[in-house]
């Protein structure tokens, strides 16, 4: 069977609350397919750290993880502000986070700098005032 | 097949079928047959959840009765420190000890002196270099059957060390022979007194390693019974106490973690709380944290299902009762011994895996997926599984009937009463 599953996700953005729900989920999903603890746990906290993001950044949108027979690929969407200088975001340390965010522990500035080393591959096609797709992929051999 | 003994069991006759216990449980492993309640052994980790949830009382924990301690020449009294917070007005341990005495026992040896030790363990090994942090308390055995089943990857962050209840039974045993050089092994009955059904477990499956250091395990609610009739203070009790506050303060949630002297931990009690922060772990979410206390029930072993007291006013009684106590009755070794190491820690389970084959695994779980979307997404439970997607998975995995689902039971229904007027319209 060559087909991907599909798993869908819709990230609330006025609920801060929930996020990292997808993250919990796909874990139990990945381990019901049988895939490397190790992985499951590379994908989840890559997930976890674009979901937040979307919360707190673009006011939500979606998540769309395909597993493959060979490899995991999520697709983090929104059509939030976007990110004006990549280079810059991608930086350790980096943020724009709001005060209220960096009391709750969140804002380090780690998210998208983590949500690359977990991965094997990441690209951010971001548009100012349209939006941003951020895409990673986990290979499974 | 599971060959894991639970502590958990359903009376048929009573159960009605209701429900109540469905969602309650943390490993969604109950499901509603034939109207009523059945247990998957694999899943279930005898955290109690159902037989709090059930209102006919159904459910129980299966204990050893009384009765069994006079299989043994030597019957030695262990009890766990959430049974000093039952009593009212009680002001010195050594009557409750005294009481076991009274009650039928040889000898009583506190699992809140052997805590001591192991909180020095704790903090040894917490000073290691190679281990993995945060690491897990292994007190708690719902707990560590917990992330056996659901958390592969925290499986190494468990405690090696076995639990107090462990070591105490090991040192109960070598007094006794000490003082008794002409006891064999099988005269000695180590018996502990318990708070849960998950310790029992615990007791009669060697998941964790060969254990043979507890023989009897009784519930707290028995016992306590049986010490009231007994506790009438009229007589001086022996002074038997050895513990120190520390030790007591086992039986409350954040007791094994203020014994170690330090402020990187967490301690969290309740299994919903339990899961979230067992999620953050996963997610490498807590890299600051040296030590996590897990507790399954709400303030910590107080709250077991076979204690008496409410554990809030068990928790306060405990406190006045740690009052005048010195810090710690114990002074072990700056060692720890091999004996207080687990045998194997690490035995992760992968349950939740559909099949050893990925591709396999794949197919049945786009199978679930197409199932799923047909169903109502109402969680009802009338089909006798906690939510659409277990049932979904139920049918595709175990070959449950589709018509299970109210739902679609509906248009069954409908289709045959159609059927059944044309039939009649024929004739
Ligand atoms: N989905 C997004 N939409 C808009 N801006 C984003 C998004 N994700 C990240 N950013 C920007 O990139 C910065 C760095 O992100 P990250 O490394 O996750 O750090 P943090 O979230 O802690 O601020 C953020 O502060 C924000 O300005
Ligand atoms: S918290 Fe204590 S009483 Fe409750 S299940 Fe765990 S060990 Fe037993
Ligand atoms: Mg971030």
């Amino acid at each position: 069977m060559s087909e991907a599953i599909n798993f869908h996700y819709v990230v609330d953005g006025d609920d801060f609350t929930s996020a990292g729900e997808a993250s919990v989920d796909i874990k139990r999903k990945l381990r019901q397919l049988g895939v490397d603890p190790a992985i499951i746990r590379r994908v989840s906290i890559a997930m976890y750290e674009g979901e937040v993001n979307m919360v707190i950044h673009a006011e939500g949108g979606t998540v769309d993880v395909n597993v493959y027979e060979d490899k995991i690929e999520m697709i983090l969407s929104d059509e939030g502000p976007g990110i004006a200088n990549v280079e810059l975001a991608m930086k350790a340390g980096f943020s724009t986070a709001p005060d209220y965010v960096r009391s709750l522990g969140f804002g380090a500035g780690m998210g998208l700098p983590n949500m690359k080393s977990y991965t094997d591959g990441m690209e951010i096609d971001t548009k100012i005032g349209v939006g941003t797709t951020i895409t990673m992929v986990v290979n499974l051999k | 097949m599971s060959n894991f003994i639970h502590s958990v069991s359903l009376n048929v006759s009573k159960c009605k079928g209701c429900t109540s216990c469905l969602r309650r449980c943390p490993t969604e492993a109950i499901r509603i047959k034939e109207g009523h309640a059945v247990i998957d052994s694999e899943r279930c980790i005898d955290c109690g959840e159902c037989i709090r949830a059930c209102p006919h009382k159904a459910k129980k924990a299966v204990c050893s009765p009384f009765e069994k301690i006079n299989e043994f020449k030597y019957k030695i009294a262990m009890p766990a420190p959430t049974l000093y917070g039952q009593f009212n007005n009680l002001d010195d341990i050594d009557y409750c000890l005294q009481g076991l005495l009274d009650i039928g026992f040889d000898d009583v040896y506190e699992v809140s002196y052997a805590a001591e030790f192991i909180s020095a363990y704790t903090r040894l090994y917490l000073k290691k270099e190679d281990i993995k942090k945060p690491i897990i308390s292994s007190a708690c055995p719902v707990i560590v059957r917990l992330i056996n089943l659901r958390y592969p990857s925290l499986c190494d962050n468990i405690m090696p060390i076995i639990p107090p209840m462990e070591l105490a039974a090991i040192f109960a045993r070598q007094k006794a022979k000490k003082k008794h050089p002409e006891l064999k092994d099988e005269d000695i009955g180590v018996c502990f007194i318990s708070p849960c059904p998950g310790k029992s477990s615990y007791v009669v499956n060697d998941e964790l390693g060969k254990k043979e250091n507890v023989d009897v395990v009784l519930a707290m609610n028995d016992i306590y019974f049986r010490l009231l009739a007994v506790m009438k203070g009229e007589k001086t009790p022996k002074p038997l106490s050895k513990s120190g506050l520390l030790g007591i303060g086992w039986a409350v949630s954040g007791g094994e973690s203020s014994a170690l002297f330090s402020d990187k931990y967490l301690a969290a009690d309740g299994l919903e709380n339990v899961i979230q922060v067992l999620e953050e772990i996963d997610n490498g979410k807590l890299p600051e944290l040296d030590f996590v206390e897990l507790n399954a029930c709400n303030s910590g072993c107080v709250g077991g299902i076979l204690t008496v007291e409410n554990p809030y006013i068990a928790k306060a009684k405990m406190q006045s009762l740690r009052k005048y106590l010195p810090v710690s009755g114990a002074h072990p070794d700056d060692k720890i011994p091999n004996e207080a190491y687990f045998e194997n820690v690490n035995c992760f389970k992968p349950i939740q895996q559909f099949s050893d084959n990925m591709q396999e695994s794949m197919r049945l779980m786009s199978e679930i997926q197409t199932v799923c979307s047909n169903l109502p997404e109402i969680d009802c439970g009338s089909c006798g599984a906690p939510t659409c997607l277990a049932f979904a998975e139920d049918v595709v995995l175990k070959g449950a009937d589709i018509n299970n689902c109210i739902i679609n039971m509906k248009d069954y229904l409908l289709q045959k009463l159609e059927e059944k007027k044309d039939e009649s319209y024929d004739s």
